[in-house]
């Protein structure tokens, strides 16, 4: 089993409260560099809550998000970041950075955690090739000297400018829609919108890619081909994936590691196999209590 | 021709009676609508009696026109519109669309160049400073603005309705400091350009988390506030009665006047007006260029992509790491900038500035253009200025309407009842505008258009 130091992104304690409703009770969980970590539950269960709380757009009630950047030892300074009341901290071998202090955008720019949504939020009227544009927005902008430079079309940001279309086109390959590239993305099927989600969100260069329902309303053939770039992204790039999911075949085909929510609280958390036998996580699914369980899978015939 | 099929002749034949019927009844509801609007007129004899007139004659040559006309449609337009309709949709660009799509910029801006020179051409020195004052210049300063305005509504979706706050702010800024310190024009372009962004900041700032009819209520309210201002401290601004006697631009220098160093007498040309005006026209000309260029460079920098995502899904920005607070601040600023230099240009042009220059009227004819044009096109939007603007100015000489309506009949007063028919007619027409549909800023094998269905309007 992985050591600590493999930890990408830990989650503490994290609480979230509307008002008297408390959508994620204590929450914590580790993601690991390199891995697939799901996370699954019934509706309502508070997974895309914890999403919003990751990527910036709630602010915890309570709770401590740690993400690191670079190697193991900057797990070191967790406690003096903690407490010096600062975003990030630098470090020898990297950087640490506290999610729940940093605004949405910049967890982005900065902690470079992507993210893709429930509903999908393309720009429908800008074309795939511009979706990706926009992505890279940070990089460009530096490039173009906030803009001054890049009025007078300085070569230097024509240059840079190349360098982003080439990796917005390898991109477009990667998630197969290079016939389609200078198209609306309002255009495009269902399927292909959700790919081009997931390449927009690469295409931000991120150490943590958050995919909130990837698979929703995919068919099985969509699906399948959903794994396949999820598992290339994770393999090639060694990125680390963070995945709400309700499509079992997708989470436990591909995940590395599965986290179980209901009503806000966590209740199984170990590899697939571990916990798709969790007496517990089939109560959740089934909707009956633990010790009635045995007896609805033998009803349905488990 | 083949003979028709007997259900074709049979059903049109029930097309007929359908239309008959359908005008009698609209002549009907016509007559019960007008009788006591029209049929009956009350008027106060000598004695100061009311006395009830009867209009028979109106009354039905009236509810004759309107039933003859629903008859005129469900026999003649109706079945035209639906044929139309049956045609394929997709219909191939034509070579003239190609053509027309290709020249008709370089034309309009070479028409553009050589108009003061064409004006005079035809109608000599004596003439010349109306075609290209009023019409030229006029039009070409709301071109300007429209552009500007189109970087904030247009390609960030933030509907601006106190645009003409900033305008105010150029013009102020260029009279009193040209005034007070006797600045050239030349320096206090600029200036007037940044202290208006600067406005445009101290107003982005506020309202930038507001969307919508909210967003859209404050940045009126900051309009009005900026025209209270100047109608209030009199002291700096001379309330109501304006500033007058502000400083004209010169010629580098040279200043537009009769005397022995006047540029006619420079250039060895007898000294007319006319010398000023087109210097002016061409001022502005080259201030709308610079807009122009400006915006396009923009769109393809990742601020003006920015700009757009914005409008298309605030959401998205964030979670693509964008500073939606800076791209708005930088959406309002630019486009204020744009507006100041207007400003600086109206008072020098014009020589006497005053509030009510500055009303709500003037935003809402901007924000009208910007509309009328299609939000984001530049094309549409020039297009839109030179209907609006140049088509008001136009509609000035309608004296020839007094040959059909008598020689009481007054065709000013109809002026912007024509200009409103006409402006429902083409939202009607174009609800997205004249050009709605969106240009690509980048691409890797072709340029395709947007079609507008797809294209955002923004959430404010």
């Amino acid at each position: 089993m992985a050591n600590a130091g493999d930890i990408l992104l830990r989650v503490e304690h994290l609480t979230m409260r509307f008002g008297g409703l408390v959508a994620v009770d204590d929450l914590s969980f580790e993601a690991r560099q390199g891995n697939i970590t799901a996370l699954i539950g019934p509706n309502g269960a508070g997974k895309t809550t914890v999403f919003n709380c990751i990527t910036g757009f709630y602010k915890p009630t309570e709770g401590r998000l740690g993400l690191r950047h670079g190697g193991p030892g900057v797990w070191e300074v967790l406690e003096t970041l903690t407490d010096s009341g600062r975003r990030s901290m630098r470090h020898a071998d990297g950087a640490l950075y506290l999610l729940e202090r940093m605004p949405d955008f910049l967890v982005t720019q900065q902690a470079r955690v992507a993210r893709t949504f429930q509903n999908i939020r393309l720009f429908p009227g800008m074309t795939v090739l511009e979706n990706l544009m926009v992505a890279q927005h940070n990089r460009l902008m530096l490039a173009s000297g906030y803009t001054l430079l890049g009025v007078f079309g300085v070569p230097s940001y024509a240059a840079a400018e190349r360098a982003a279309i080439e990796q917005a086109r390898v991109w477009i390959e990667r998630v197969g829609l290079t016939a389609r590239a200078d198209d609306p993305a309002g255009d495009l099927p269902y399927g292909a919108q959700r790919r081009l989600e997931i390449a927009r969100a690469m295409c931000t260069d991120p150490v943590l890619l958050c995919l909130d329902e990837p698979a929703a309303g995919l068919n099985p053939r969509e699906s399948a081909e959903l794994n396949e770039l999820l598992l290339t992204i994770r393999n090639d790039y060694g990125m680390s994936i963070l995945l709400i999911e309700h499509d079992m075949s997708v989470v436990m085909e591909i995940s590395d590691h599965v986290i179980v929510l209901d009503y806000g609280v966590k209740i199984a958390d170990g590899k697939p196999d571990e916990v798709r036998n969790d007496d517990k996580v089939i109560a959740a699914y089934l909707g009956v209590a633990d010790d009635e369980v045995a007896e609805v899978e033998a009803e349905v015939g488990l | 021709m083949a003979p028709e099929p007997l259900n074709a002749v049979k059903s049109r034949g029930a097309d007929l009676t359908r239309a008959l019927r359908d005008a009698v009844l609209t002549g009907l509801l016509a007559f019960v609508l007008f009788l006591p609007l029209i049929g009956f007129q009350t008027v106060t004899n000598m004695r100061g009696d009311l006395v009830l007139n009867t209009r028979w004659g109106l009354l039905f040559s009236i509810v004759a026109v309107i039933a003859g006309a629903r008859l005129a449609y469900a026999v003649l337009l109706a079945p035209w519109l639906s044929q139309r309709k049956l045609r394929p949709v997709a219909v191939a660009p034509s070579p003239w669309r190609d053509f027309a799509g290709k020249w008709i910029i370089p034309f309009a801006i070479g028409f553009a160049i050589v108009y003061p020179f064409v004006v005079v051409g035809t109608v000599g020195f004596g003439g010349a400073v109306k075609w290209i004052d009023n019409f030229g210049i006029q039009v070409l300063i709301y071109v300007m603005l429209g552009w500007g305005l189109n970087i904030v509504v247009g390609l960030a979706g933030l509907l601006d309705l106190g645009y003409v706050a900033f305008y105010a702010v150029g013009a102020y800024s260029y009279a009193l400091l040209a005034k007070e310190f006797g600045l050239s024009f030349w320096i206090l372009l600029p200036l007037a350009g940044i202290l208006s962004s600067f406005w445009g900041i101290l107003l982005g700032f506020p309202v930038l988390r507001l969307r919508g009819d909210y967003l859209a209520i404050v940045t009126l309210a900051f309009g009005e506030i900026i025209r209270l201002v100047l109608i209030n401290w009199v002291d700096l601004t001379n309330g109501y009665a304006g500033l007058s006697g502000i400083p004209r631009p010169t010629f580098f220098g040279i200043p537009f006047n009769a005397n022995d160093d006047g540029f006619a007498a420079r250039f060895g040309l007898e000294f007319t007006p006319v010398y000023r005006t087109i210097f002016l026209y061409y001022l502005i000309l080259a201030l709308a260029f610079l807009t122009a260029f400006v915006t396009v460079r923009l769109r393809r920098l990742p601020v003006g992509r920015a700009w757009e995502a914005l409008r298309e899904d605030e959401i998205a920005c964030r979670s693509l790491g964008i500073n939606t607070t800076n791209t708005k601040l930088t959406a309002f600023a630019t486009g204020a900038m744009f507006a100041g230099f207007a400003g600086s240009f109206f008072a020098a042009r014009q020589g006497f500035i005053s509030p009510d220059s500055f009303t709500f009227l003037e935003s809402a004819s901007i924000v009208a253009i910007v509309v009328l044009g299609g939000m984001g096109s530049q094309v549409g939007v020039a297009v839109a200025a030179l209907a609006m603007v140049g088509g008001t100015e136009l509609m000035r000489d309608l004296d020839f309407l007094k040959a059909i309506f008598g020689p009481t009949f007054d065709p000013t007063q109809y002026r912007m009842l024509l200009f409103g028919f006409a402006m429902v007619l083409i939202m009607v027409w174009r609800p997205r505008g004249l050009i709605s549909t969106r240009e690509p800023t980048v691409y890797l094998k072709e340029r395709k258009t947007i079609s507008a269905d797809l294209v955002g309007q923004g959430h404010g």
